[in-house]
């Protein structure tokens, strides 16, 4: 007999733990559009397996809301049911002694909240609202939805060409997407029941840099219509693109001295090298786009005299002004806004900051775009300052990551209060407010300030890169509709009451991705085609390669790699290194294909044009 | 070609060929159950799995392809195991109530479960909580259902209507009808395709036999039946008669044994719609001006549905003329009574038909024109009167042939070719022709408009006027051609469309084969009748010249309008405004 043992887990211990993470990558794999009340009344049965059995509200409460909705989704429910959980649910709430119970009513409770509709509807007509309308997860993820397996195939085929024709049917921009998309598509891939989500990213990068140069479709026949597009970012072009290939004549109007938006002006070239990006715009645009650059749609011309000169007008203006952070000391000598900063980069005019203190106040891509530039632009020492935790920063994880490995110092948990100027009118010191991580709202910790005093963070320059604006007003004068600063468009890219105008992208939306942008340039342009009075449809002939039907065991998922901090700091050369032919061929064949296998071979498993 | 090796036969077929197919050809058929060719190919009842050698998962055979080296077993202890499993979860959430079950000995799920010896099922029974309206000609049985997902298919992809959909997702998936709606409250065209592409008995027709029996059993109810010109082509195969042997002269002998006082012959209205069709064509043609082309004929219940709520711009565009089914109800309760001298509220009407849509048309508001009721009391589909035949235990095989009553027993070839698609069509042309010419042209002059493709344009030569014509069957090409009409891509003189692909042969009324489509073998059958019949044009019919000379006096009549047309704004598609 011993006092004390080491506990070590027993193979049911182990094997349960096995399972846990198999469900957790199950719940990361749950297809979109599945019953909420059926998905809640399931989770609500692992909640219960988890009581400990000894207080009555879990024990008991639990089992009979499982009943209880059970009841609802089998039709033997009436409105009352639904007042009964709720309630039910409140005293589990209430009177539960630990969390097991209280927040298993919550869950319930939130659901009653979150979709009583669908409660009632199963209630009064025995049906659910939901529809499994897209079943391919990684395509109803894509907001371009690009035929993801179709040219995940192509790439285990070898046939990178046609891999990147097939993306263009509904994405223009492949060689940018290959670097910098935030790869929605991965999020939920049904690789994740097994071990982990496809690298599809990676995989269009393969295509990308081993197809060559892969021809343009013809256009269609000329039908005289003439399209402006006003602003040549992404969503810019791709809508110019399509509708070029509609046959229609188009027009980019842009503001600055090239084209590509935030690609070129937001987009450091260590992530998307110029020369992908100028290669990829000249062959969109030479399909017959005409381009005006260094043109302003504001007074002269306005929106008026431009949609009076053309057939149809899209306004793809996105994002481009900066954000004031609104701080004391924020006129010194020394604030640089983030916006401009990588602007000036843009049309290759490149500050030094040699021997440079600089701190970065901002917890987004930009704001790592702007660290990790002034790095390479000889900075001596950079730090990103933030009001709340790293994990809580929206840019990309691997983003910080690079910063920091590029000797960035994140200083997490501080909100700048002023900034400090020295006699000269110049940055002295950022001054922060320790901040410590409180109350969670609308699912977010929100920080407040920690009982410490205020840090002094000597520096002689600072970034501010907390967020992107319109430049709505010259819109908004001519009748365009604005709300809250963004331009007012309908789902399909119209605007209300205005025929023939169309705006999209982030001047729509508030800054977002790159393929948000590119989706909605698709989808205005086959409005505007229909408003054109046409119904040209963009398709493709490249035939996607039949099933394979191998055993699809575990296997881990190829990351990029990216070159050695050390070396990279110093230039701004591509950082992200291609995969190799052999993680290619394994990636590209990890698919699933879940276009034939599941739901996909019976209904929406292929959208063959548009 | 592709070389492999299934069950340890060397097989050679085309690239492509799904292992169902390759297995097939070297004599080893693999079983199915949703699997329905070119339609419903998506491997959901996972009956069809079949082992590839060095792959630990099998795979189903009906959608996937050979490849090269390829070595298959179809009936592999684990595949044998595996099938027999699947079977076993369908029937556990299967009513199999196979005794009071419409397709008892002729459904697939038994055929499956009885060759596999399945002699008891080790799960719990789970069946769905959904109901039926039972009012409606289209029945769903929720709890037969296996959700095959055919009928989803057969409705998506060759009617183009979507009616039915998935319903509720995870465990409690099912069919049922799209976007929330209640069948009843949808534009489904009652075309009951799903229900002759179901594999079980989870779709069937309203049932009305028991009026029948209740109709014939009243001492004081004159029962008289009309046989729609499809029926004679089908009704013998479920009842195992050989083709030529099931005549349309033995079901009348059979009809007769029921007691059917008078046993009528739909031809014969069959061949008063050409007189009133062809002459309201016609009429349109002479007023070229004002009237819309083409002439869409009028005669099938499920496209008057579809073009109702589908094209609800097009409907003036249809004939006025009845179908031959109520034209022959007006007359029965009309014209006959009168013959009969009968108070015609003594009248019970059935008609045999071929169809669902025709059970909805015959209780329309306005299909009461002869004053006594409905004109047509109730119709049976080919099925229901194949279970009548087996309810009275007549001996088909013994049954002799026998003649239909006089007068309305007479119709012509052209009467009998409105079974088939592009019939309608070939029979109006005949008596146009001779309405415009005053000479018969040859019989088989129209043979242009012949055959199953779903789309036919012909353009004849009508005493000098090129006359241009379409015929479409099945809902999915009616859709495309109207499209290309509204576009402008063809224009038409005169349209003949059906819902049911092949035209009424291919009725959703029609016996069930499963994985069988029989719509051409039968409509090869109406015109070999149509070859030997005595009389090829409507308007020689004598019982058809009789009545118009001692009835309705000539087509477009007063009468004839009062009692042969109708309008088609007169009641209300779901949702029409």
């Amino acid at each position: 007999m011993s006092r004390l043992s080491i506990i070590t887990q027993n193979k049911a211990q182990t094997t349960v733990e096995e399972l846990y993470k198999d469900l957790e990558r199950r719940i990361v794999a749950s297809p979109p559009g599945l019953c909420p009340v059926d998905l809640a009344v399931s989770f609500l049965k692992v909640c219960h397996a988890q009581t400990c059995g000894k207080c009555v509200p879990c024990r008991v409460g639990l089992g009979q809301l499982q009943c209880l909705m059970e009841d609802v989704l089998e039709g033997n429910a009436t409105l009352e049911t639904i007042d009964l959980i709720e309630k039910t649910a409140r005293g589990i709430y209430y009177s539960a002694d630990c969390a097991i119970g209280y927040e298993a009513a919550n869950m319930v409770l939130k659901s009653i909240n979150g979709f009583r509709e669908d409660f009632e509807e199963h209630v009064l007509r025995g049906r659910c609202t939901c529809e499994l309308n897209q079943p391919v997860p990684c395509v109803a993820l894509c907001p371009a939805g690009v035929d993801i397996p179709g040219y995940v195939a192509l790439v285990a085929e070898g046939r990178y060409a046609d891999a990147v024709s097939l993306i263009r049917k509904d994405n223009p921009m492949p060689s940018v997407c290959a670097l910098i998309c935030e790869h929605p598509c991965e999020a939920r891939c049904r690789r994740n029941m097994i071990d982990d989500a496809i690298n599809i990213r990676g995989l269009k990068r393969y295509a990308v840099d081993h197809a060559g140069d892969v021809p343009l479709p013809a256009p269609a026949p000329k039908t005289g219509k003439r399209v402006a597009v006003i602003g040549g970012g992404p969503g810019g072009i791709s809508a110019a693109y399509y509708l070029a290939l509609m046959g229609h004549e188009v027009t980019i109007f842009e503001q600055r001295k090239q084209l590509g938006g935030m690609l070129r002006y937001g987009i450091p070239n260590y992530r998307l090298p110029r020369t992908v990006l100028d290669k990829e715009i000249e062959t969109l645009l030479s399909i017959g786009v005409k381009v005006e650059t260094e043109v302003t749609i504001g007074e002269n011309p306005n929106i008026v005299d431009i949609r009076n000169q053309f057939h149809a007008v899209y306004i793809a203006i996105g994002a481009h002004i900066d954000k004031k952070i609104g701080i004391e000391g924020e006129d010194a000598d020394g604030v640089i806004s983030a916006v401009e900063l990588l602007r000036s980069i843009g049309d290759n005019e490149v500050p030094d900051f040699t021997g440079k203190d600089i701190v970065v106040i901002g917890g987004g891509n930009v704001a790592m775009d702007v660290a990790r530039s002034a790095v390479r632009l000889g900075a001596d020492r950079v730090r990103i300052v933030y009001r709340r935790r790293i994990p809580d920063m929206t840019a990309m994880p691997e983003e910080v990551q690079g910063a920091i490995a590029e000797g960035c110092e994140v200083m997490e948990l501080m909100a700048p209060t002023h900034i400090e100027k020295d006699e000269d009118g110049k940055v002295a010191a950022l001054w922060a407010q320790p901040q410590i991580i409180g109350e969670v709202r609308g699912g977010r910790p929100t920080p407040k300030a920690a009982d410490a005093p205020k840090v002094r963070l000597e520096c002689d320059t600072v970034m501010v890169a907390i967020g992107q604006g319109i430049e709505s007003k010259s819109f908004e004068a001519y009748g365009i509709p604005v709300k809250r600063g963004v331009i007012e468009a309908l789902s399909w890219s119209g605007i209300k009451d205005i025929p023939g105008v169309f705006a999209g992208g982030d001047c729509v939306t508030g800054p977002a991705t790159v393929i948000r942008a590119i989706a909605a340039g698709k989808v205005a342009a086959a409005n505007i085609d229909e408003y054109l009075g046409y119904n040209h449809k963009i398709t493709t002939d490249v035939e996607i390669p039949k099933i394979r039907l191998d055993d699809r065991p575990a296997c881990g998922r190829v990351n990029m790699k990216e070159r050695d901090a050390a070396e990279r700091k110093d230039d701004f050369e591509l950082i992200e290194c291609g995969m190799t032919h052999e993680e290619a061929c394994q990636e590209s064949k990890r698919c699933l294909r879940c276009d034939h296998f599941g739901f996909g071979v019976f209904k929406g498993g292929r959208i063959d044009k548009w | 070609m592709v070389k492999l090796t299934i069950d340890h036969q060397v097989v050679e077929v085309p690239e492509g060929t799904t292992i169902l197919d390759a297995a097939a050809s070297a004599g080893i058929p693999v079983p199915t159950l949703c699997y329905l060719k070119e339609i419903n190919e998506i491997g959901a009842c996972r009956v069809c799995v079949v082992e590839i050698e060095g792959k630990e998962k099998l795979v189903t055979s009906c959608n996937n392809v050979v490849e090269e080296g390829m070595t298959v077993y179809t009936n592999s202890p684990k595949v044998r195991e595996t099938r027999k499993t699947n079977v076993k979860l369908i029937l556990s959430q299967h009513e199999g109530n196979c005794p009071t079950c419409v397709r008892s000995g002729n459904c697939n799920l038994q055929k499956i479960s009885n060759d596999l010896g399945i002699l008891e099922v080790p799960y719990e029974t789970q069946l769905p909580h959904s109901k039926s309206t039972k009012d409606f000609p289209l029945y769903r049985n929720y709890k037969k259902c296996i959700k095959c997902m055919r009928c989803i298919q057969i409705c998506d992809k060759v009617q183009g209507l979507g009616i039915w959909d998935l319903a509720n997702t995870g465990s409690r998936t099912t069919v049922d009808v799209s976007g929330n709606r209640k069948l009843e409250a949808s534009d489904c065209a009652l075309c009951g395709q799903c229900i002759t592409h179901c594999p079980v008995g989870a779709l069937r027709e309203r049932d009305d036999t028991d009026i029948v029996f209740d109709a014939l059993a009243d001492p004081d109810k004159i029962t008289v039946v009309q046989i729609a010109p499809a029926v004679r082509a089908a009704w013998g195969e479920s009842l195992g008669l050989k083709r030529e042997f099931a005549t349309v002269k033995r079901l009348v002998s059979a009809l007769r044994r029921m007691g059917f006082d008078y046993i009528f012959d739909t031809n014969f209205s069959a061949d008063l719609t050409i007189m009133e069709e062809g002459s309201e064509f016609l009429k349109r043609l002479g007023n070229k001006e004002k009237e819309t082309f083409p002439m869409f004929t009028s005669c099938c219940p499920g496209w008057v549905r579809f073009a109702k709520s589908q094209f609800p711009d097009m409907v003036d565009q249809l004939s006025s003329a009845k179908s031959p089914q109520q034209m022959f109800g007006a007359m029965a309760k009309s014209y006959y009574a009168d013959l009969l001298g009968v108070d015609p509220e003594k009248i019970f009407s059935v008609s045999i038909m071929p169809c669902l849509a025709k059970k909805h048309e015959c209780a329309l508001p306005n299909m009461n024109d002869a004053g006594a009721g409905q004109d047509v009391d109730v119709v049976l589909t080919t099925r229901e009167v194949d279970r009548l035949i087996r309810a009275e235990h007549i001996v088909a095989a013994n049954l002799e042939e026998e003649e239909f009553d006089m007068p309305l027993g007479v119709g012509s070839g052209a009467g009998v070719i409105f079974g088939a698609t592009g019939g309608v069509m070939e029979a109006a042309l005949r008596s146009a022709y001779y309405l415009v010419t005053k000479t018969n042209p040859d019989p088989d002059a129209f043979k242009e408009v012949r055959g199953m493709d779903g789309w036919k344009e012909a353009t004849f030569d009508l005493a000098g006027t090129p006359l241009k014509v379409a015929v479409a069957s099945g809902l999915g090409n009616t859709r495309k051609l109207l499209r290309a009409l509204q576009k402008g891509k063809v224009q038409y003189d005169f349209v003949e469309i059906m819902a049911c692909p092949g035209g009424c042969s291919g009725g959703g009324g029609q016996p069930i084969k499963d994985g069988e489509e029989l719509a051409g073998v039968r409509a090869d059958n109406l015109y070999g009748l149509d070859k030997v019949s005595d009389l090829r044009f409507s308007h020689e019919n004598p019982s058809v010249q009789k009545c118009y000379e001692c009835y309705l006096q000539r087509p477009l009549s007063h009468r004839s309008h009062e009692l042969l047309h109708t309008d088609h704004h007169a009641w209300k598609m779901p949702g029409e405004q």
